[in-house]
């Protein structure tokens, strides 16, 4: 028997929920991929989502801005809303979703333009056109992704003329340019170099107040760092549903668990 | 016969096949840059054909084959493009896909006698155009159609997805990514497959014949004949009126030919890495 009651931490609610789950299920075809994820994320906070491979965390990940929507015979049940309005609702664009709930991927993708062209990309989409507009963004953006001073006098080259770590932090810079409201962070530093993690750890801390983190990572010390809060997903058994075991303080999950499978998890004995 | 002299055969008879192709190819070019030579200076490229149309240069003829082959190429590529992005990104796969496709790669195989026929029937006939720069450049486009389809299609398809994740990731509509990422993306490898084809259709006879003729003049309009460097070197070696011109005219063709597959072959390589 699965147990998919999960444990939450008493004053986990205490914030503000920028996205709010209920009971939501999620189906490729006809496998039964997550059930009964029950969750708030935290406006201003850092959510990291942990567990081993195939747990479902990418999965719901995406949920969240309707990326699984491109993945042909996908589907939703439950609730999931983002700042009270339901994100599956009847006649909600996930065009209009993706503008305000941002995403970063394992693979960093910047697109064969410019530097400059790559951060210009999401505004230009938006309708800015004024160039001195463009540039104020541009340059802002950088800032924030912490890219601005090694690429300042190249910003006419070619983003994949970047190493690795500056391309994810490139396609960081791409997706503030729109002001996002979240920022959903698939693995975003499985394939890059350590300096630029430490930079990208460091933009997350400065951006939190205005954008929502929620950040997937297989990195259990990256997410003891970084995140404000943990939740831990785990399928149990192959081809039965993944389901979310237990979300709270980061602090609390790592250091006292309420169920043994996340103790398990976090000392290693799985996974 | 042991084994290792079986083997030896095999590489020899291999070797063999293979040495062949470029023996070929060298022997074509090789003869047609023997006789061609003496006739190529910078007056044969730059004057104008006098007496019989046989002596002097072959300026506007060059002139035409651009011309017609340039025209045919603003025809061809926004349809040939936007048909492809519509196989690839839009239309449901199945067998009107099927059937789109398989009609495409027929008409790559419709020999182009007949398709200058057909060209000739519908534009310079039922359309009224007369023989024409136009009616060739539209005849031509059958012929660079598939060839350029066929190469956005593979093209936008060797977009890695998450180039398209990184533009819907930010809340772009599916064309917008479509027109701004994967397009950008693929444009190399598209205009690739766009020169490859203007080069086939600068070295094609039989459609121009039936379509534009042989005016030896420079086409001012498009609605104008004018003579294409094909047709100039067909009429000038089977009417054997001045072998040595023919033999150059071969060799400037043959030159922006080549000229054209270089610089598609340096534009894939170039951008192979994206």
């Amino acid at each position: 028997m699965l147990e998919t009651q999960h444990h939450h931490h008493t004053h986990t609610a205490a914030g503000e929920a920028k996205i709010h789950v209920k009971d939501l299920n999620f189906w490729y075809g006809d496998f039964n991929a997550l059930t009964g994820v029950t969750v708030d994320i935290l406006k201003g906070a850092i959510t990291a989502f942990i567990g081993p491979s195939g747990c479902g965390k990418s999965t719901f990940l995406r949920c969240m801005n309707r990326m699984n929507d491109l993945i042909p015979g996908t589907r939703v049940e439950g609730l999931m809303t983002l700042d009270g309005e339901d994100i599956y609702g009847q006649g909600v664009d996930p065009v209009d979703v993706r503008r305000r709930v941002g995403m970063i991927f394992q693979q960093p993708n910047p697109f064969p333009q410019s530097i400059y062209d790559n951060v210009a990309y999401g505004p230009r989409l938006q309708g800015v056109k004024r160039k001195n507009e463009l540039d104020a963004i541009v340059e802002d953006s950088l800032k924030r992704a912490n890219l601005w001073k090694e690429v300042k006098d190249i910003l006419g080259k070619s983003g994949l003329a970047l190493s690795g770590g500056q391309q994810q932090r490139l396609c960081i810079a791409r997706v503030l340019a729109v002001q996002p409201e979240v920022l959903l962070m698939d693995e975003p530093c499985s394939a890059i170099d350590p300096t630029s993690v430490q930079k990208i750890e460091d933009l997350m801390a400065e951006i939190k107040d205005e954008v929502t983190i929620v950040i997937v990572t297989h990195n259990m010390q990256q997410a003891a760092r970084v995140s404000d809060f943990t939740a831990f997903f785990l399928q149990e058994v192959a081809g039965e549903p993944a389901v979310l075991v237990e979300y709270g303080r980061t602090s609390e999950v790592f250091t006292s668990p309420c169920d043994r499978r996340t103790e398990d998890y976090i000392t290693g004995r799985f996974g | 016969m042991g084994r290792r002299a079986a083997n030896n055969l095999a590489l020899a008879v291999l070797w063999i096949a293979a040495g062949t192709t470029v023996v070929i190819l060298f022997s074509i070019i090789g003869y047609v840059v023997i006789n061609g030579i003496q006739s190529l200076s910078w007056g044969f490229i730059t004057t104008w054909p006098q007496g019989v149309n046989a002596e002097g240069g072959i300026a506007p003829i060059i002139v035409n084959t651009l011309y017609v082959t340039g025209l045919a190429m603003l025809f061809t590529t926004p349809i040939a493009v936007l048909a492809a992005v519509y196989l690839t990104e839009y239309a449901v796969q199945g067998k009107m896909v099927d059937t789109i496709r398989f009609a495409a790669d027929s008409l790559a195989s419709v020999p182009s006698i007949v398709m200058g026929l057909f060209g000739f029937a519908l534009f310079v006939e039922a359309l009224g155009w007369g023989f024409s720069m136009l009616a060739g450049a539209a005849a031509l486009t059958f012929l660079m159609l598939p060839i350029v389809m066929r190469a956005t299609e593979e093209a936008i398809r060797s977009v890695p997805r998450y180039i398209r994740w990184g533009s819907y990731g930010m809340g772009a509509t599916k064309w917008q990514t479509v027109s701004r990422a994967v397009l950008p993306a693929a444009a190399p490898r598209i205009i690739t497959g766009i020169i490859l084809a203007m080069g086939r259709a600068a070295g094609e006879t039989a459609v121009v014949l039936y379509t534009v003729t042989q005016a030896i003049d420079l086409a001012k309009t498009p609605m104008q004949s004018g003579r294409v460097m094909p047709v100039h070197l067909y009429l000038l070696a089977m009417e054997g009126i001045n072998l040595p011109a023919a033999y150059g005219t071969a060799l400037v063709l043959m030159i922006l030919i080549l000229g054209l597959n270089m610089i598609a072959r340096w534009i894939s390589k170039r951008y192979r890495k994206v």
